[in-house]
């Protein structure tokens, strides 16, 4: 096995291993948690694959912006020490339909995945930043610019719903 | 050797995880969670396939605006939450039914 195999394997059974705790835990402060794993075992996935701005992005954006927004949510609308989330599902057979609706996507993916014969050239191991940068201000302005747009919405927004009106 | 359908594969199993998440889940927050599962499946199918397939950029371009709409996703999901925290005290999604005729 070689060093990239064995980096994936462990990469992956991180990966997974914590979604499946932020899925089927009982506690949502350990699915938050579980989610931080998830996060950076999505960004060294990235360096495998080369993608070193990506990976850097996945940890500034996911574990450093987006947990801690959820982590807020969390706290915002629980008492930490009672959480219990066992009443969701109550009885064993609820679980039937859901599982087999992501088990039957999850097989009928990885089929698809491993029987195609994927084409096409390998790119080889190279700094992405100065790329990226040059196809964010070149190829891609417009969707770079409308991206910009979307955040300023999104942030007016959040504000205007959270706040306090007088009247109420 | 580590394939694309290596990760073509991760990517299901995360991709699947998110949805029954989503399916099994009645808390607003966790049903978050699991969009942002959904959402790092595709951007982690988006970079392999820029890696190995495609031979150019654009897939972590595109990732890169994933990753926005998903900033901007829950960040108004998690005030919408937060609202209906305060007027029905309760984050599940169940009792979440003002509209309902």
């Amino acid at each position: 096995m070689t060093a990239e195999a064995l980096v994936f394997w462990v990469l992956a059974v991180v990966t997974v291993g914590s979604a499946a705790v932020v899925v089927l835990s009982r506690t949502l402060i350990y699915s938050a948690f579980a989610l931080l794993f998830t996060f950076f075992g999505v960004a060294g996935l990235y360096v495998l694959l080369g993608a070193d701005f990506l990976a850097a992005t996945q940890l500034l954006i996911y574990v450093g912006g987006i947990l801690v927004l959820l982590l807020f949510g969390v706290m915002l609308t629980h008492k930490i020490y009672s959480l219990d989330l066992r009443s969701e599902l109550g009885s064993p057979w609820d679980w039937v339909a859901p599982a087999s609706v992501a088990a039957g996507l999850f097989v009928i993916l990885s089929a698809t995945a491993l029987k195609t014969q994927w084409a096409g050239a390998q790119r080889p191991p190279a700094p992405t930043t100065g790329d990226i940068g040059r196809l964010f201000l070149g190829k891609f302005l417009l969707p770079f610019e409308a991206a910009s747009i979307l955040l300023l919405v999104a942030l007016v927004g959040a504000a205007m719903i959270v706040r306090r009106r007088r009247d109420a | 050797m580590i394939s694309l359908s290596h990760y073509l594969v991760v990517s299901a199993a995360l991709f699947a995880l998110g949805v029954l998440g989503l399916l099994t889940r009645r808390n607003a927050v966790n049903v978050l969670m699991s969009i942002e599962l959904i959402l790092n499946s595709a951007n982690v199918n988006l970079v392999a396939f820029s890696r190995f397939a495609a031979g150019n950029l654009g897939g972590q371009v595109f990732a890169v605006f994933v990753i926005v709409v998903a900033a901007a996703e829950v960040a108004v999901g998690l005030a919408i939450v937060l609202t209906l925290y305060r007027l029905r005290h309760t984050p599940n999604l169940d009792e979440a039914d003002i509209l309902k005729g």
